[in-house]
């Protein structure tokens, strides 16, 4: 997973409240290996017409938006399913992080496991950031994770909020399971407990039957 | 040491209760580290397997994971087996999870299993779900299982490999809700009618980060299959699970299935299953209370399932949004479902009808649909795909594929099918579709397919209309 420290980059405005996960990657892409690259499939029917050519009108499509690796969007980014793949779509497009006022359910924990970072800031700073954005195209973000601040290209600043742990992880590019691995007895203490407590849920039985 | 007897005065939901036996480790304010009874997967994670791979790691416990089906199988032709499929992405993608289940040593329900099915249909025909587990799966509509008093909830590819590697998860505590249904159900309307009556008025983003419970009498009148629907589209509100307490109706249900509780640990469970509910008195951060008997058969509207009304209702005009924001959600969803202010919805034509997915294919469900059909013939093309095998051979074996092959719909194999279309079985672009599923975003049912959701029998009734109907006046 790549680290992720400070970042300043051109930010695409993408001004909809409620971008769900088939926006970002229809269904039907979910079925390709990783290594095909997933960057063509990111917003699959927004940017190409039936006939599957691109259409170029796309925010995303559209100069200087190619070179963006921030999106700037609405409330609620990312609603729908558990799909990891409108991350890795994001993500092979070349973006590091969104900022929006909300996330869906899964978006933000998906995002974090694969180095994009998720920005919650208030509704009112990412309205203004839109306007500033559109009003300039091309203008640049600058998001600063040790201090936990979004520049803006009129160069005040805001502070967004990030769980420590989570902050640790995204710096130094760490996977959860390496950072779960120092909790191995404790689960093993518990995972003693609950077999004991709930003795037909131990998965010994299930072997048993499934033998 | 934790002052167990403070703890022990104050009520505790169902939901505090069986967060509090999972948790590893917490850190205040942040997420904590939780404990998973059982996880489910099916062909889409298989990135955290590729995973597994590529950092040489190995599953913690396999006997706690179950493999399944369902968003991949094909829903015809399946007799020539796997090997048959002709779409060569779709056939890897369900080749790859037998694959992935042998070499990690996952118990495997592949498609050709006399039990396979939706996933969340099988977790509970198995018993693999069971009061005061935390369950997970890499499907947003986990949800549905809750209704056995567990708390189950759908998560990332990357979360799957975690819970491969540690049968742990990294989660935040989530708020709790509680949604009570009071007074009984009018004729005609069904557990989908009032979980669309639910997602209209809390909205599709006004369960976030919390754990919704559905109590009250409406609630607890419902049969497991109905239960099931409406703990289903929880996360339609943005909600990570939902929840219903057990009771007798979930203990009667559990008995004698394949991976409930045997006879040696059954009064066991039993009593431990009893001590779930919440009690009197347990703090909610947010309540909401229905009247039932004022709930009508719904139907949704535009592209979100915010977007339920009363079937009697008109399509509303952007004016009558409550404010600036879901105005601009009206005009997009009006523009996107081609429909005109003011219309009447029974006044909308529709050309297909998709009576399937974990939110509505149960036998009950299927027996509600064919109720109306019986005599009837539909105008539209219509199929059916069943919740699972079982609910598929159980339906045959009381004459429902009869009744809906004289319809005039298919009779198809059972998997997620049109809900999602990962198998392939879309609606023509750019058709209007009558379905039981959870979820009508744009695009999702097939390029430019515009989406109604509603209950089995009133997906019955519009096929048989040709529109959307109140299956009241069918009779």
């Amino acid at each position: 997973m790549e680290p992720f420290t400070r970042l300043t980059a051109i930010a695409a405005p993408l001004d909809r409240a409620d971008v769900d996960t088939d926006m970002l990657i229809p269904q039907r892409f979910l079925r390709k290996p990783l290594t095909v690259g997933y960057r063509s499939f990111l917003f699959y029917n927004d940017r190409y017409d039936a006939a599957g050519k691109l259409k170029g009108d796309f925010l995303l499509d559209r100069e200087p938006y190619t070179r963006a690796r921030i999106i700037v969007s609405g409330p609620n980014f990312g609603c729908g399913s558990t799909r990891e793949g409108a991350v890795y779509a994001v993500v092979d497009f070349g973006i590091r992080a969104v900022i929006a006022p909300s996330f869906g359910p899964f978006y933000a924990s998906n995002a974090y496991q694969n180095g994009l970072l998720p920005v919650v800031l208030p509704e009112d700073v990412v309205r203004g950031l839109l306007e500033q954005l559109a009003a300039v195209p091309g203008a640049e973000i600058t998001i600063d994770l040790p201090s936990q601040t979004v520049t803006d290209p009129a160069g005040r600043q805001y502070r967004f909020e990030i769980e420590p742990a989570r902050k640790e992880r995204m710096l130094g590019g760490i996977d959860d399971i390496a950072a779960t691995g120092e909790f191995a007895q404790m689960r093993d203490a518990l995972e003693r407990k609950l077999e004991a407590e709930t003795p037909w849920l131990t998965g010994k039985e299930l072997a048993e039957l499934t033998s | 040491m934790v002052d167990t007897t403070r703890a022990a005065q104050r009520p505790r939901s169902m939901f505090e209760k069986i967060w509090a036996r999972h948790v590893i480790a917490e850190r205040e304010g942040g997420e904590s580290l939780i404990y998973i009874d059982r996880n489910f997967v099916h062909e889409g994670p298989f990135y955290a397997f590729d995973g597994l791979r590529l950092e040489n790691r190995r599953i913690h416990r396999p006997l706690k994971q179950f493999a399944i089906a369902d968003h991949y199988a094909p829903t015809q032709h399946r007799e020539a087996g796997v090997v048959a499929i002709q779409d060569p992405d779709i056939r890897r993608m369900i080749e790859q999870l037998e694959q992935n289940a042998r070499d990690f040593g996952v118990p495997l329900i592949g498609m050709t299993d006399a039990r396979q099915g939706i996933m969340h249909v099988v977790a509970a025909e198995l018993a693999l779900v069971q009061p005061g587990m935390i369950t997970t799966a890499a499907d947003s509509h986990t949800t549905s299982i809750g209704a056995f008093g567990a708390l189950a909830f759908g998560v990332g590819a990357s979360e799957i490999k975690h819970i491969l590697a540690t049968q742990s998860l990294w989660f935040r505590k989530p708020k709790t809700m509680r949604v009570t249904v009071e007074g009984s159900l009018s004729r005609g309307v069904a557990a989908k009618d009032v979980i669309l009556a639910v997602v209209g008025r809390v909205g599709l983003s006004g369960g976030t980060g919390h754990v919704i419970e559905y109590a009250g009498p409406a609630i607890s009148g419902m049969t497991m299959d109905e239960r099931m629907t409406i703990c289903n589209m929880s996360i339609e509100m943005g909600a990570r699970a939902g929840m219903v307490a057990p009771d007798e109706t979930t203990f009667a249900y559990l008995k004698g299935r394949q991976y409930a509780p045997s006879a040696e640990y059954w009064d066991q469970a039993m009593a431990f299953w009893r001590g779930l509910p919440t009690e009197p008195g347990a703090q909610f951060d947010q309540e909401l209370s229905l009247d039932a008997s004022r709930i009508e058969p719904m139907v949704t509207w535009g592209n979100l399932p915010e977007h339920a009304l009363p079937i009697s209702a008109r399509v509303p005009h952007p004016d009558e949004a409550a404010n600036e924001k879901q105005r601009g959600h009206y005009e997009r969803a009006l523009a996107y479902m081609q429909l005109e202010p003011g219309m009447r919805l029974t006044d909308v034509a529709v050309d297909r009808v998709f009576i399937g997915s974990c939110t509505n294919a149960r036998f009950e469900d299927l027996a509600a649909a064919a109720e109306i059909l019986r005599g009837r013939h539909a105008v539209v093309p219509a199929m059916v795909s069943p919740g699972s095998t079982d609910v598929k051979r159980r339906a045959e074996a009381a004459g429902l594929d009869r009744i809906f092959k004289e319809a005039g719909f298919e009779w198809r194999d059972s998997a997620c099918s049109m809900c999602v279309g990962s198998n392939g079985d879309f609606a023509l672009p750019g058709e209007r579709c009558a379905s039981t599923s959870p979820r009508n975003y744009e695009n999702r049912q097939g390029r430019g397919v515009r989406t109604h959701l509603m209950s089995p029998a009133m997906a019955a009734a519009a096929a048989v209309t040709g529109r959307l109907t109140d299956v009241r006046n069918l009779g």
